[in-house]
Parts: structure tokens; C-alpha cells; sequence
């Protein structure tokens, strides 16, 4: 199968700053992929020129379509939910449902309904009497419901409680996600989506900087937590990073021999998220 | 064409309030001031020992009239069921007009524009839906609604006078509530016509502003108006400065009201008011013959003008 997104060169500029410099990348179909940035990286405007809700320079091919032009159609094929609480606030539950089942013609009515089964919802509630959490129940039981290729999540589960993440991402690892869909995310919660992800991308300023998927990731970064005695010996192979736990020093290596650094001390996986401070370290300087 | 439906639905939703209750309380309250008119009536009356029953021209109503009586009392009856309907249309002019400055701006504000645009739905669609719920649908509602009061309030009258001893129950077959009905369900087509230029304008505004749409809607063609009258530009066009407010500031911002949207062609209304001491001008033949005019036409061009640029702000305006 050919790639879901093929974008190159993406360049977009906002009256002071770049939003998006030149970046190209490639996401293949059933993949979820993690675009994650520091806030201003760029994210949600690389997320908006994927659905054609902004200009920009460049190329850019989502599902074959060119977002600035057959929008309407790449609709069809694509779902998003884009931060939480953008559902309006008159409009009840049966409502919703009614309205997206008559103008989606890949929306699954029954199937929507037992997720909403599921959950507390009332048919005549309104959006405006619900909770953050609710709404996000809501927002995605009409989501799922749809057969879509592409899913576009951005921040979806920023300011609910613990209990609603979980149960967010859990739903949509069992009920939704095959080998035909793609899910593209982006959240600052790295450690929540870091066991579902099989691709990661960063994005800083604007330009992709690091674009792997999670194999490929474990196999290249390397974290090895070494005693102070041989410190200086591990800081002379350049380590991407370097910080202190309990009197010991972690050093996190991008690409170094892996038997060198097993000699040095106990070797692991690094964390996306230790990863990620290594990776932007001086963003905000 | 099936979701075409449901956007007009989805407007009817959210603007049940303007649409629907808006019209019916408008009528209500109509009807209300019409009770207690009477009841004031009947009260001084009674203080001052005068009974409408005895009154001898009461009688003759109920009893004896030529023919010139009669159709001065089914005009008035006729006016009678008008009114109602004039009043519910004054209120439904304000409904549209916010409901246009609000229809691709709120969703912005509240970013719920998010949701709609994240639905295989053309920018177009949506536009339209909004221009057909407030030019077609609300005006349906308002003459629906408008025709029933009218008929109550006569009943209200016939019956109010019934108790004086006065039957006037046969005079309302002289009413012509079919042709009262027909004259304000045939004028919608005419009014969604009359109403694009504002419908134009105001969706227009309500799509590229960024805050506070009402104020650039009126502030924007006022100012010119105040700049074109001050230096008596429309001289260039050999046009006095009254053109300029009638053509353009009126017509962009208050077409949506039905009443002014016929007095926009002044000349030929006048002509018909000015002929016929009845409510002919009314007539579907009288109003239609606005469609002979070319400023209605202009007007529509330019409407349609104006919302294309709605449907092109709402496409690439990009704030959310």
C-alpha cells in the first residue's frame, strides 16, 4: 500500500514566526504516530495543513488528495478530533448522533450507539451540561463510529482526569484501531501514548527533527546509568545527555556502540520523554 | 440534497429560540394587549354606563349595511390579520439580522467550527444552509404563526362582541383569510430575493471578522456614507448623496427586514399603495411586479457576490 501522507518541503509563515520550515515526511497506513513538539513547535499547524484547514507552500498528499483543493473529499476519508471540547454547546447527544449519521456516509449508527451505551451519556443531554470527560466520550463514540483511514488526534486528552485518559486510549487501541486505519496524535502526556505509538516524530521550530519508528528508536538511543568512578570515560563518548539519580549519572546515547556502553554499566531503553527534554533541550533559552 | 436537510435542521436547532419561539411569543404577547385592550374597553365602558351592544352603529353592523359597508369592514379585518403578521415580521427582521452576524462567527469564537469542519461538508453547503434557513424556513415559521394569531384575534373580536348581542360571526366570512394567507406565503420567495443583499453583507462580516462583527457590519457602510455625504462624492456620479444611503447603506444592512425590503423599489410601491384604498398592493401581482425591476436584480447579483466571499472566508479563514 502507498503512503497515507506524503509531504515535502512543508512551509508555513505566520505574520512573525515560521510555523513549519521545510518539512518533509512520510506516514504509512496502519501506523499511530506521535507528533510531538514543545508548545510553538509547530504541531497543530502541520495537523491543520494535513486538513486543508490552512494555506501553506509545499507538497502535501494525504490519502492522494491535496488537502488545499479537494478538501470536501479528503473529509470523507478522514476524522479528526481536534483539542478537546470543540463539540457546540446547545447540541444534545441524539442530536449529534442524528446529524452525523445523515451527513456521514462512513458513519456506523449502531455502533456508535453501544459506545454511548457504555457510558453515562443521556439522549437529551446537552453538550453544555457535561463534563470536559464527557465531552470527550461523546466526541469519540462519534469518531469511532466512523470507518475512516485517517484518525487525527491533537491534544485530545489534555485537562482530563487520569481515569478518562486511560479509558480514552484504551477504547481506541480495542475498538478502533486495524491494520487499515492510521492514527496520528499529538499530546504532551508523553508517557501515555508512548506504549501504543509505533512511530514517533518531534518536531521542533518548525522542521522534523527526529522521524523513527519505535524499533528503530530502541535500537539507536541507548540510556547507560554509570557510577561516578568512570563518568569522565562515558562522557568522552558525547552523550546526547547527561543527568543524576541518586549519585549515579544516566547518559543517554543517540547511535553509540552498544557493547561499549554495556562495559560502562547497565544499559536501557530510554524513555520518550526523557528522550524528548534530551532531544529540545534549550528550546525555550 | 439528504444533507442539505439536515443543515437546515442543525440551524432550526440551534436557533429554535429566534426561529420558532420568537414569533410565537411575539403573537402571544399580540394577542394579549388586544385582550386587554378590550378589557379595558368594556371596563370604562361599563363605569360610564355605555354599552357597545346598545350603540346604535353596533347594531347597524350587525344588522343592516350596504355594500361599501361590507367591504369596509372585511378590509378591516383583513388589515386586522396583516397586522399581526407585520408585527411578527418587524421581530423576525432582528432575528435574521443577528442570526446572520452570529451564523459563521460564533462557531469560530467557540471553536466548535472544528467540529463541523471536521464533517465531509462543503464549505458552500453550509453557507447556503444558513441563507435558506433564515430567508425561507424562519419566514415560513413567522407567517404560519402571524396567519393563526389573525385569525384568533378576530375571534377574540367576533366573540367579544357576540356578548354585546351583536353577531358578527357572519360578517367574518366577508375576511379573505385565504387570500391574506396566499398573499404572505406567495411574498417569501419575494423577501429571500429582497434580503440577499444583507444576507450577502452580514454573512460576509459574520465570516471575515475576526471580533465584534456587529460593529464592522454597521460601522462599515455608515462611515462611508457619513464620508461620501460630507464631500458630496456621489457628485461624480451625477447621483444626489440619498442614493448612496438607500442603495447601499439600507439595502446591505436592513433588506432583512420584510418592510423595507418592499419599500426598496419606492416608486412602484407607491404607485400601487397610492392607487388602491384596499390592501390590493398586497396582491402577488402587485408585489411580483418588483421582479420587473432592475435595482432587485442588481441587489440579488451583488448578494450572491458578497456570499462568495462569505463561503471563501470561511474556507480559508484560519484562526481556530
Amino acid at each position: 500500500m502507498s503512503a497515507v501522507i506524503t509531504a515535502s518541503g512543508l512551509t508555513k509563515r505566520y505574520k512573525s514566526a515560521l510555523a513549519l520550515d521545510n518539512a518533509s515526511f512520510r506516514i504509512e497506513p496502519g501506523r499511530i504516530v506521535g507528533l510531538i513538539g514543545p508548545n510553538g513547535a509547530g504541531k497543530t499547524t502541520a495537523l491543520k495543513a494535513i486538513l486543508g484547514l490552512t494555506d501553506f507552500t509545499g507538497e502535501l498528499s494525504v490519502l492522494g488528495f491535496d488537502p488545499r483543493k479537494q478538501r470536501d473529499k479528503l473529509m470523507g476519508e478522514v476524522c479528526f478530533i481536534a483539542d478537546v471540547a470543540v463539540l457546540p454547546r446547545w447540541i444534545k447527544v441524539r442530536q449529534a448522533v442524528d446529524f452525523v449519521a445523515n451527513v456521514h456516509p462512513r458513519f456506523d449508527r449502531a455502533k456508535c450507539e453501544a459506545f454511548l451505551a457504555r457510558t453515562k451519556l443521556q439522549p437529551d443531554q446537552r453538550v453544555r451540561q457535561m463534563s470536559k470527560g464527557m465531552i470527550v466520550q461523546l466526541h469519540l463514540a462519534l469518531v469511532m463510529a466512523i470507518d475512516a483511514k485517517l484518525l487525527i488526534l491533537d491534544e485530545p486528552t489534555l485537562g482530563l482526569d487520569i481515569l478518562y485518559r486511560k479509558q480514552f486510549y484504551q477504547n481506541l487501541l480495542e475498538d478502533y484501531f486495524d491494520e487499515n486505519k492510521t492514527i496520528i496524535v499529538t499530546t504532551h502526556q508523553v508517557e501515555e501514548v508512548e506504549h501504543i505509538l509505533t512511530d514517533l516524530m518531534f518536531i521542533r521550530d518548525g522542521k522534523i527533527v527526529l522521524d523513527a519508528d519505535m524499533d528503530a528508536v530502541g535500537d539507536r538511543f541507548i540510556e547507560v546509568m554509570v557510577g561516578a568512578d568512570r563518568a569522565d570515560a562515558a562522557r568522552a563518548l558525547k552523550p546526547l545527555d547527561e543527568r543524576q539519580v541518586f549519585g549515579k549519572s544516566i547518559f543517554l546515547f543517540d547511535g553509540a556502540n552498544r557493547a561499549v556502553l554495556e562495559e560502562l554499566g547497565e544499559t536501557r531503553r530510554p524513555s520518550i520523554s526523557d528522550l524528548f527534554v534530551a532531544t529540545m533541550k534549550g528550546t525555550y533559552a | 440534497m439528504k444533507t442539505f436537510y439536515w443543515l437546515v435542521k442543525r440551524e432550526f436547532w440551534e436557533h429554535r429560540g429566534g426561529f420558532f419561539w420568537a414569533p410565537i411569543i411575539t403573537g402571544g404577547v399580540f394577542l394579549l394587549l388586544n385582550i386587554m385592550g378590550i378589557i379595558t374597553a368594556e371596563v370604562v365602558g361599563a363605569r360610564h354606563g355605555f354599552d357597545f351592544g346598545a350603540s346604535s352603529v353596533l347594531h347597524r353592523v350587525g344588522t343592516q349595511m350596504d355594500a361599501g359597508d361590507m367591504s369596509r369592514v372585511a378590509l378591516t379585518m383583513d388589515i386586522a390579520m396583516f397586522s399581526a403578521t407585520m408585527l411578527i415580521a418587524v421581530v423576525l427582521g432582528f432575528v435574521v439580522f443577528f442570526y446572520y452576524l452570529g451564523a459563521l462567527y460564533d462557531d469560530r469564537r467557540d471553536r466548535s467550527i472544528l467540529f463541523w469542519k471536521s464533517l465531509p461538508i462543503s464549505d458552500t453547503s453550509t453557507v447556503l444552509s444558513k441563507v435558506v434557513s433564515a430567508t425561507v424556513l424562519a419566514p415560513i415559521i413567522a407567517v404560519v404563526v402571524g396567519i393563526v394569531v389573525g385569525m384568533l384575534q378576530l375571534l377574540i373580536v367576533a366573540t367579544t362582541l357576540s356578548f354585546h348581542g351583536v353577531n358578527v360571526w357572519h360578517l367574518l366570512v366577508l375576511a379573505h383569510p385565504f387570500r391574506v394567507m396566499l398573499n404572505l406565503i406567495g411574498y417569501i420567495p419575494l423577501y429571500a430575493l429582497l434580503a440577499l443583499p444583507s444576507a450577502g453583507w452580514l454573512l460576509l462580516c459574520s465570516a471575515w471578522s475576526r471580533n465584534k462583527p456587529f460593529l464592522w457590519a454597521v460601522a462599515l457602510p455608515v462611515a462611508t456614507g457619513l464620508v461620501v455625504s460630507w464631500f458630496g462624492l456621489m457628485g461624480l456620479f451625477d447621483l444626489p448623496t440619498v442614493w448612496f444611503w438607500k442603495n447601499i447603506v439600507q439595502r446591505s444592512l436592513l433588506s432583512v427586514f420584510p418592510i423595507t425590503g418592499s419599500l426598496a423599489d419606492e416608486a412602484s410601491f407607491t404607485h400601487h399603495v397610492a392607487g388602491n384604498s384596499d390592501l390590493s398592493f398586497m396582491d402577488l401581482t402587485n408585489t411580483y411586479q418588483l421582479l420587473a425591476s432592475a435595482n432587485l436584480w442588481i441587489g440579488v447579483v451583488v448578494g450572491l457576490g458578497l456570499l462568495a466571499g462569505a463561503v471563501w472566508f470561511r474556507r480559508w479563514r484560519d484562526d481556530s
